[in-house]
């Protein structure tokens, strides 16, 4: 990476800490806002690196160790940084008994990632989630948060990705 | 000023948006404006109707006529006959499965709609939920108009007589949960909202709170005069935005009309609410863990007693219920306790939710009176099992409950049967499965979740569940040993009896469950290396039949991993070794060729 891309991105990352900061000052005076903030930190820098971490601690005054096992400790919330189309497929029982673990499979042959790996351009990420609460369509996928796909099979995978693909 | 002569509704329920709502509704207001419908058509973007399977939905009035499976197309088609020419478009109705006849208004002759009967769900699929003053047409709010003119004890009365008990699944009398509350001196005290759906199957909660926010702020409400609360919490999982949005919403509107916050209706009552988002923990479901989730801590169950009815939110007393269950509470003070006593059976009043999914044809979200038989839900209202195959078993409650099979279709549902018969009632998924489905393998998969989502904070939990995951692991690659099933048993029921909190109580019940009812299918794992339903990859293998392939080479083009051999019109082979049993073949061939064996 080049200087000034670097110095691009630390600005940028400048910036974002700012607007995190605006909204900690808002609301950090309501008790046991540590989930809320963290939801706004993720949602801001995509996942929660250590630096974040140790940033949301100190302005809201609690030990970082606290922040650490909140982060470990819910599913929502990633240290990985995620792909630029997030996939998820739903794993709840509906979407399981019509055969979401071949729909699964066939996600991580074409992409050639594990589950909650990111491919190597960075383009997509594949994550398993709990029921999406679109039972009646399953086995369901969703792409990024508003692309849902229903009824989806494993032969029709190839083309679903392609629309992603740039 | 015009009146519109025919109201539209839109579903706008989860099935129905992942089917393609949205450019159904930007086809419709496109032909509305092109045929200068203005004035005389009126659009509604409903909550979920409930039919989810035949989604996008549309309704539209003052006939009640349903589509069903709409595009954008048939909307364009449905705008120009329906509504400029008055002709039904009857390619798009539903079909009524009992006359063979096409449905107009399904609640003249759907069994799918005339066996429901709606009080928590009242005004899903009725009203526009983002509107105020439609929940108040429909008698919104004036259960708490009334509730402010009763004394407290007055209203847990009325929720003694009407039996309501508690519909996150464990069926507490709810009346004995506030009267605790109420009981317990205090003057800071909380009302929460259970709305961390977390139960894999199970979509009430979600539909109620999108698609009727309203009746959840009301019961609050009324929850907190009644235990002298005036602060209350909605815990909701962060996986649903919609609903997070249209409660906020909600609360805003209900504001502005004095219904809600300070000196509600000019009396001396406030009450205020907040909205806490989950992040992805089931345990969270567990009330003392929500507890510790709301107070911005990993979700790790309290030890009981002190129950959250004395220190709860903040050390505070704190009162919990469910969203159905505070869905229900509006009706039964507006049209009184005995009405809602008057459903149901002996031990449990009213009605219930239910999410039918899997193998059923109707899927989608119904609400039945207690006492109903399975086999009504399956054949009356599910619609029977698709594709001509047999009815196996439905799973209830989860990863917490057990599976019912079809000895028991007859059996009336209500808290105490489903608990007889090693179930329990949930929150309202029923996961129906066909002879296609393996009940180890799916007794594994809730293994495999609760393993997942234990805390991890007692040791039966987090050793024991993983400890019989591995066995079931090892059944399904083939390798059971005699004894494996006696193992399971004792170790479940040591599991059941030791841990802390609910999750780990319950959580080896899919497994004592399917052992009790389908041994059989256990043994044939562990003595014949053997698969009954042919699921579980390593006992099965994909077989081309000779006399049936023509060489048509469609298999082996689709097969992901180049597994299958052979030239152009003729007999095609699969590798055993290489075939990763992924079922693309089969789903392509148009001969029936490709069958799967298991020895």
């Amino acid at each position: 990476m080049s200087t000034g891309e670097s110095n691009v991105i630390c600005a940028e990352h400048e910036k974002l800490y700012k607007t995190l900061d605006a909204f900690i000052e808002e609301v950090k005076d309501k008790p046991g806002v540590l989930i809320e903030v963290l939801h706004k930190a993720q949602e801001m820098f995509g996942y929660l690196p250590t630096e974040v971490q140790s940033h949301v601690a100190e302005r809201l005054n609690l030990p970082e160790s606290q922040v650490y096992g909140v982060v470990t400790f819910y599913n929502f919330f990633t240290m990985k940084p995620r792909g630029k189309h997030q996939i998820k497929i739903c794993l709840g029982t509906a979407c399981y008994v019509k055969g979401a673990e071949k729909v699964l499979d066939r996600f991580k042959e074409e992409l050639k990632v594990d589950m909650e790996e990111i491919t190597e351009d960075g383009n997509f990420s594949l994550h398993g989630v709990r029921c999406l609460g679109a039972c009646s369509m399953a086995p369901v996928v969703l792409i990024g948060e508003k692309d849902f796909y229903g009824k989806v099979t494993a032969n029709e995978i190839p083309k679903i990705l392609k629309k992603y693909r740039g | 000023m015009p009146v519109a002569t025919n109201t539209i509704l839109m579903c706008a329920g989860g099935g129905c948006i992942s089917s393609g709502e949205e450019s159904c509704l930007q086809a419709l207001e496109k032909a509305v404006e092109k045929y200068a419908l203005h004035d005389v058509v009126k659009i509604v973007e409903t909550g979920c109707m409930g039919m989810c399977d035949a989604g996008p939905l549309m309704v539209i009035y003052p006939e009640g006529v349903y589509y069903q499976k709409l595009t954008p197309e048939d909307i364009e088609k449905i705008v120009s006959e329906h509504i400029l020419k008055g002709r039904i478009v009857e390619d798009k109705l539903l079909d009524n499965p009992v006359s063979s006849l096409k449905t107009h208004n399904p609640y003249d002759d759907h069994p799918f709609f005339t066996r429901q009967v709606k009080i928590a769900t009242r005004n899903m699929g009725v009203i526009d939920p983002m509107k105020i003053e439609e929940y108040i047409a429909h008698d919104g709010y004036f259960a708490l108009q009334k509730a402010l003119s009763m004394k407290p004890e007055e209203i847990i009365e009325e929720l003694k007589i009407s039996g309501l008990r508690g519909r996150g699944g464990a069926g507490f009398p709810t009346w004995l949960k506030w009267d605790l509350t109420r009981k317990v001196p205090g003057d800071e005290k909380y009302v929460l909202c259970n709305a961390d759906e977390g139960d894999p199957g199970a979509f009430m909660d979600r539909s109620i709170l999108e698609g009727d926010p309203h009746s959840i702020l009301e019961a609050m409400a009324i929850a907190g005069y009644a235990i002298g609360a005036s602060k209350g919490y909605i815990y909701i999982r962060a996986e649903y935005p919609l609903a997070i949005e249209r409660l906020n919403e909600g609360i805003k509107q209900a504001k502005e009309l004095g219904l809600f916050g300070e000196n509600i209706m000019g009396s001396d009552f406030s009450f205020d609410l907040e909205i806490r988002m989950g992040a992805g923990a089931f345990v969270c479901g567990e009330e003392t863990a929500l507890i510790e989730s709301i107070e911005g801590k990993r979700g790790q169950p309290r030890v009981k007693p002190p129950f959250p009815a004395q220190v709860g939110v903040w050390g505070k007393p704190t009162l919990n219920n469910n969203v159905e269950t505070y869905a229900n509470i509006p009706p039964i003070l507006t049209k009184g306790a005995r009405w809602f006593a008057s459903i149901g059976t002996e031990t449990s009043k009213g009605t219930k939710v239910f999410c039918l999914a899997g193998k059923v044809k109707n899927t989608g979200l119904v609400e039945v009176p207690m006492g109903i038989t399975l086999r009504e839900v399956v054949y009356d209202i599910g619609g029977g099992i698709p594709d001509g195959k047999e009815f196996k078993a439905v799973q209830t409650g989860g990863p917490s409950g057990g599976c019912i099979p079809k000895e028991h279709l007859d059996t009336p549902i209500d808290y105490e049967t489903l608990k007889e018969l090693g179930t329990m009632m949930g929150s309202g998924g029923m996961i129906f499965m066909d002879e296609d489905t393996c009940m180890v393998d799916v007794a594994k998969y809730f293994l495999d979740f609760s393993v997942e989502e234990s805390c991890g904070k007692c040791v039966p939990c987090r050793e024991g569940n993983r400890v019989m995951f591995d066995m079931l692991e090892k059944i399904t690659d083939g390798e059971g040993e005699e004894g494996d099933i006696e193992r399971l048993e004792e170790l479940g029921k040591n599991i059941m009896d030791t841990s802390l909190c609910g999750l780990g109580q319950s959580s080896p019940q899919p497994v004592i469950s399917t052992i009790r009812y389908f041994r059989d299918e256990y043994e044939a794992h562990i003595n014949d290396k053997r698969c009954p339903a042919k699921v579980c990859k390593p006992l099965i293998r994909y077989v081309i039949d000779p006399e049936k392939c023509v060489g048509c080479t469609a298999c082996a083009r689709v097969c992901p991993v180049t597994a299958i051999s052979g030239e152009v019109k003729q007999v095609h082979e699969i590798d055993r070794d290489i075939c990763t049993r992924c079922s693309s073949c089969i789903q392509v061939c148009r001969f029936g060729a490709i069958s799967i064996q298991s020895p």
